[in-house]
């Protein structure tokens, strides 16, 4: 599928196809309906609730040097210091940057212009290293005005058993000040399908709120309040879980089988009385995005098939054989076969028919990657049957 | 509203009205994110406050700069935890000595519009998606008599506190009965240096304490009663019951 080099300026024009394995079983039709992320008041009925990932999303993406002048790229995989011996758990520290430490891995010469697995390997560098970051606007890459800024320095604490790329990163500076200085030197994380260097507003939510997240939850960025206000209106739900969405490929083969890394997350109390009462009503949980998905269900998971409020880490892995606690239904974005966003979906439709509506999708014209259009899997209601003839006389 | 434990962000924190209310809410058990481009005179600010045991962190920033709306929101929610009261309280006031608008540089007027305008809708933006996805929050707009009444001289601040005022009105009325809410205030005639700087001859005695007025703005930031878009005047406030 094609991907979209850049960040739509009208929300509303994102295209939703609305995937209905039930309809698929049942009556052997195709269950697919092409449509627009407006649809959703249609699709969506009251008592349905949705839950959306309100992480903002770090400029995790730093330049620096190595003690020896060597460049060096690092992003950021999540705060904390966990991971350092391969357990696959991230550690979960203070609110403040994990006490100043992050996971982060390392890339070798070039940038996002390249892709990631046509970098050459980054320095190898093990503990005590020091590393500099400049300030991306010294660097000439922002529009902003030129700011004096103080280089951001780090220390590289440990390297993981996984791979000598992946490191946990301790900076010198704490509090604001690290805050201060992670904004000045970061910019956001982009692969080479994008046209140019994106800003760090191109890829907020409208909702976005603590920066945890290293790569846009972009599933909500079809999401404007004018349509959730309206949800709202028309009896759907709206909660949120906090999840730190890592990276999607690091270039390194064996590290991307890895993927995705723990990551941290937090259920508030009001999401786990959301998801009762919208059992208690018949309404169905449907998750924007793959990480608010990863996060109800690996809280449930963590808890014997309940949904308890509080933060904890995930590593789990959706896929076909995955049995859902929470989430009935999933808005997500466009994901190519073979990639492991593709195989979360099968926990949510089958195979052939997730093939099958990729196929439809491409066919259309739909957009794929961050910025691209949407696709809604969700069992079908009588509410759809009106959209399916609103489209049909489209058609006639 | 109790604020006892709540996270508040004030823009220009570092001096005056602002400084006054960080140091009267931070009392009350606020959380506090400080915004101001003075790095020294924030920092003391913020050092006072935490010394007394309260919660404060130095967010150095320009409320008019685009490319700072996210480095101050992220850093306030990840200190914060969530941002509940928003207080738009940095103004710049144009050129000083105060001058006719026929000898106001039009660099000057931009600058006026981007911190007491621009700045305040980005940062409301910024911060009131999340409000909305918890269906509480709170934005308070420090306005001016120079939004309502026409003093030469205070072209480029006026019209600046006038589109404040009526931005903060529309928020309103667009996001009436979420749970987020806006008002603004007039705080008055105040002993501050922007005053001294505007009207350096003005009798100082005449004029209101900053501190005076910051704890009638807590009293009203506390007070879940005051219309959603109300415009209200720190002279003619009396303490709720």
């Amino acid at each position: 599928m094609k991907p979209a080099a850049w960040p739509r300026g009208d929300p509303g024009a994102t295209r939703l196809l609305h995937v209905d394995p039930a309809a698929h079983e049942s009556s052997g039709r195709r269950g697919l309906v092409d449509g627009r992320i407006g649809d959703l008041r249609l699709l969506l009925r009251e008592g349905d609730l949705l839950v959306v990932n309100d992480a903002a999303t770090l400029p995790a993406s730093l330049r620096g040097v190595t003690e020896a002048g060597v460049p060096v790229e690092v992003r950021l995989v999540g705060s904390g210091r966990g991971g350092a011996a391969g357990d696959g758990e991230a550690g979960v520290d203070d609110e403040d940057g994990g006490g100043g430490c992050w996971r982060a891995a390392l890339f070798g010469a070039g940038d996002w212009r390249q892709r990631t697995e046509d970098r050459p390997p980054p320095p190898a560098l093990g503990a005590g290293e020091e590393l500099r970051f400049e300030a991306a606007v010294a660097r000439g890459e922002d529009d902003g005005p030129g700011r004096p800024g103080r280089p951001l320095r780090a220390t590289i604490a440990s390297v993981d058993a996984r791979s000598p790329r992946l490191v946990s990163l301790c900076f010198a500076a704490r509090g604001a000040a690290l805050w201060r200085a992670l904004y000045r030197a970061g910019r956001p994380v982009q692969y080479a399908h994008t046209a140019r260097p994106l800003a760090l507003w191109q890829v907020q939510t409208a909702y976005a709120a603590r920066p945890w997240a290293v790569e846009a939850p972009s599933a909500g960025l079809a999401l404007s309040w004018e349509l959730l206000l309206d949800l709202r209106r028309r009896g759907v739900a709206i909660a949120r879980v906090t999840h730190a969405a890592g990276l999607s490929s690091t270039g390194d083969g064996e590290l991307d089988a890895h993927l995705p890394l723990a990551e941290r997350y937090e259920v508030p109390a009001a999401t786990v009385l959301a998801v009762a009462a919208a059992r208690r009503r018949g309404g169905r949980v449907v998750a924007v995005g793959t990480t608010a998905a990863r996060a109800l269900e690996g809280d449930a998971r963590s808890h014997r098939g309940r949904l308890v409020a509080g933060a904890g880490t995930t590593g789990l892995r959706l896929g076909p054989a995955m049995r859902r606690r929470v989430v009935d239904g999933i808005l997500t974005g466009m994901h190519d076969p073979g990639t492991s966003h593709f195989a979360l979906l099968e926990s949510f439709a089958p195979r052939a028919l997730l093939l099958e509506a990729h196929a439809f999708a491409a066919e259309r014209g739909y957009l794929g990657h961050e910025f691209g259009d949407a696709m809604l899997i969700l069992d079908n209601g009588p509410e759809v049957r009106a959209l399916r003839r609103r489209a049909s006389t489209a058609a006639a | 509203m109790d604020i006892h434990g709540r996270g508040v962000l004030i823009t220009g924190a570092s001096r005056g009205l602002g400084a006054a209310l960080a140091q009267v809410l931070a009392r009350q058990g606020a959380r506090l994110a400080l915004v101001a481009r003075g790095e020294q005179a924030l920092g003391e600010v913020a050092g006072a406050i935490r010394a007394a045991g309260g919660e404060a962190h130095a967010i150095v920033a320009d409320v008019g700069a685009k490319d700072e709306v996210y480095p101050i929101t992220g850093a306030a929610a990840a200190l914060l935890g969530e941002v509940e009261v928003l207080v738009h309280n940095a103004s710049d006031l144009g050129p000083v000595p105060l001058a006719l608008l026929a000898d106001t540089a039009c660099e000057e007027l931009e600058r006026v519009l981007a911190v007491n305008v621009v700045g305040p809708f980005r940062l409301t933006k910024a911060l009131a998606g999340p409000m909305l996805l918890r269906q509480r929050g709170l934005v308070v707009h420090v306005s001016s008599d120079a939004a309502v009444a026409t003093y030469p001289r205070w072209g480029a601040y006026g019209a600046s506190k006038a589109a404040l005022d009526h931005l903060a009105r529309t928020w309103a009325a667009e996001l009436d009965g979420t749970g987020v809410r806006f008002f603004g205030v007039d705080p008055g005639e105040m002993d501050t240096a922007m005053h001294a700087a505007a009207m350096p001859d003005a009798d100082r005695r005449s004029l209101a304490r900053p501190e005076e007025v910051a704890c009638k703005l807590a009293q009203m930031i506390g007070d879940d009663t005051i219309p959603n878009g109300a415009r209200l005047e720190a002279a003619a406030w009396t303490a709720p019951r």
